[in-house]
């Protein structure tokens, strides 16, 4: 009975689900846990080179396997054969260390994500999430906050310039980024209730009935809809959060060599690559989960097909949305040039952060007003002190100070002794007789030139 | 595994189970890669788009990068309080006094990364 009710509608899964797995099933879950992200892994690096490629309209790897599908993979069973060249100014301790850190906190993040609800697994009642804490978005965030630890000290360990440049560069981009994704959650909070992440994909089942112009329309359950500056702020924070195009600051090529990782080889270059990677798929995972619904079935599959939701197929809706996110972070790579360092950092404390900051508080009081629990007068006279001081800053707000206008005399004058002398604005260069005389031979119309 | 605290162990293995998976691989990676390979001089120096290496890693630091670690303690401050407000300011109990009493708090701590803004250190010279 209970498997025929399983088999009909989706079943969401509570935290007690979790509690009573039995110890091989969560076995069973963490080494598919573990296979399915160094398959993703794969599959990825293949995608990207294949996509942008793609774009850049070239064929791309097309040699190993078929139609070149296998070629991130023995590009991944060749780096443990490499040779590995340690520089001799390296703290051997902690350079063994970076690695690990960095691709362990990248396979942890993976283990509250939901990839579907209840099903049945070799005769037992199951989530297909291998765990769920009430505080698991904080275990998420918590990883990427660690992954931070993996970079700077490969940088330091390094004993070696552009690596020591790189980690810095990214410690700080990375702790920045975090602050708005940080902030950008806390409206999903708000929302859902609840920090743990089956929970949040539960509350986005259905949304609210909304009276509209006399009709009863269910608003979306998404968030991406429901709090859409937060889902814009989340997808800009993780591909900042990601070291990715154009946000590849700590790893640009032309300034730093490789960043952080220029003095790793082999298998410890390898760990690093697959972090970033794992980083990639975690984040755009955690925005299906946060903002996308989860592994619910987008909205008019479910009228038509009743069953959408239901046993195993969430992993295809699931993954469907993960991919189109990854695809996404491939088309910025292909498509924008890399921001400058300052302007990246400007824009995430100057814009992002106080947008966050000033969108959850007036969540906050939008809903505590909806739900009728201060009173109306209340209502509107906080509404109008808002508007009056929101009109007071935009109008007392300093303009910039425009730098003076120097003529070119004044500039010239600026100019320290001993600069290049620099001829006159309105120099008339007389033309040269040998042009002259090739016109004059080459066109016997135009003899006044 | 059974009982509350029983999820969280899982988290536990998930990082052991991490830490195992790539210490195995370290082995298998040292019996893998060539065992003596050769030696030439200056291999092992550190990179510098090949010319020979200048000073070291003992460099001065900017100042900007730990103005913004400074930055984030205070927002990861912020965010311990945040996020467990967030989950509950809703509920019946706590109505517009929960919001006038975050704002407030918020607004603290806006006043960090306004100094912050104003003494021009977001903005590099």
């Amino acid at each position: 009975m209970t498997s025929f009710v399983t088999a009909a509608t989706a079943v969401d899964p509570t935290l007690e689900t979790f509690e009573n797995d039995i110890w091989w099933i969560v076995l069973i879950k963490l080494v598919g846990v573990f296979a399915l992200l160094l398959l993703l892994t794969l599959f990825t690096i293949n995608y990207e080179r294949k996509v942008v490629a793609r774009m850049a309209v070239r064929p791309g790897p097309n040699q190993v396997g078929p139609k070149g599908w296998l070629q991130s993979l023995t590009d991944g069973l060749k780096l443990p054969f490499k040779e590995e060249i340690i520089p001799k100014t390296a703290d051997k301790v902690v350079y063994f260390i970076a690695p690990v850190i960095s691709a362990t906190t990248a396979f942890t993040a993976f283990s509250v994500m939901p990839f579907g609800g209840v099903v049945n697994m070799f005769g037992h009642q199951t989530a297909l999430q291998l765990t769920d804490v009430p505080v698991s978005v904080l275990v998420l965030l918590a990883c990427s906050s660690m992954s931070v630890y993996g970079v700077v000290l490969a940088g330091w360990a390094s004993g070696s310039t552009y690596p020591l440049l790189g980690g810095l560069r990214s410690s700080a981009q990375m702790i920045s980024y975090e602050v708005a994704m940080g902030l950008s959650i806390v409206a999903v909070f708000m929302t859902a209730g609840t920090m743990s992440t089956s929970q949040i994909v539960a509350a986005q089942a259905s949304g609210d009935p909304v009276q509209l112009f006399g009709f009863e329309v269910t608003a979306p359950g998404w968030y991406a809809v429901q709090l859409l500056p937060s889902f814009i702020i989340y997808m800009i924070a993780a591909v900042g959060e990601t070291n990715r195009a154009p946000f590849d600051l700590p790893e640009a090529e032309s300034e730093l060599v490789g960043g952080f990782h220029t003095e790793y080889s082999s298998f410890k270059f390898a760990l690093f690559f697959l972090a970033e990677y794992i980083n990639m798929i975690t984040v755009s995972a955690f925005c299906t989960t946060l903002f996308l619904g989860g592994w619910r079935a987008p909205a008019p599959i479910t009228t038509f097909w009743e069953g959408a939701n239901s046993g195993y197929w969430p992993l295809l809706w699931f993954f469907g949305k993960v991919l189109i996110l990854l695809f996404g972070f491939i088309w910025l790579r292909a498509t924008l040039p890399r921001m400058r360092y300052d302007q990246f950092m400007r824009f995430g404390w100057k814009v992002l952060i106080p947008v966050s900051l000033v969108w959850i508080l007036f969540l906050a009081f939008f809903k505590v007003a909806r739900s009728g629990a201060i009173s109306d007068t209340t209502r509107w006279v906080t509404t109008g002190v808002v508007a009056v001081l929101v009109l007071a800053i935009a109008w007392g707000w300093p303009s910039p100070k425009k730098p003076k206008q120097l003529s070119i005399e004044e500039e010239l004058h600026q100019r320290p002794p001993g600069s290049f002398p620099v001829p006159p604005m309105d120099l008339q260069v007389p033309p040269s007789p040998r042009v002259r005389r090739a016109v004059a031979e080459r066109d016997p119309v135009s003899k006044e030139v | 595994m059974e009982g509350y605290l029983g999820s969280y162990a899982v988290l536990g293995l998930v990082l052991a189970a991490g830490v195992l998976l790539f210490v195995a691989a370290f082995g298998a990676n040292r019996l893998l890669r060539p065992g003596r390979p050769a030696e030439p001089a200056g291999k092992r120096i550190s990179y510098e788009s090949g010319i020979d290496p200048v000073g070291g890693d003992w460099a001065q630091a900017q100042i900007r990068y730990y103005v913004y670690a400074y930055l984030y303690v205070l927002f990861a401050v912020e965010a311990v309080f945040l996020f467990p407000w967030a989950v509950i300011f809703d509920r019946p109990g706590f109505g517009g006094l929960s919001i006038a009493e975050m704002g407030i708090f918020v607004a603290v701590l806006a006043l960090g990364i306004l100094y912050a803004w104003r003494k021009k250190i977001l903005s590099w010279t």
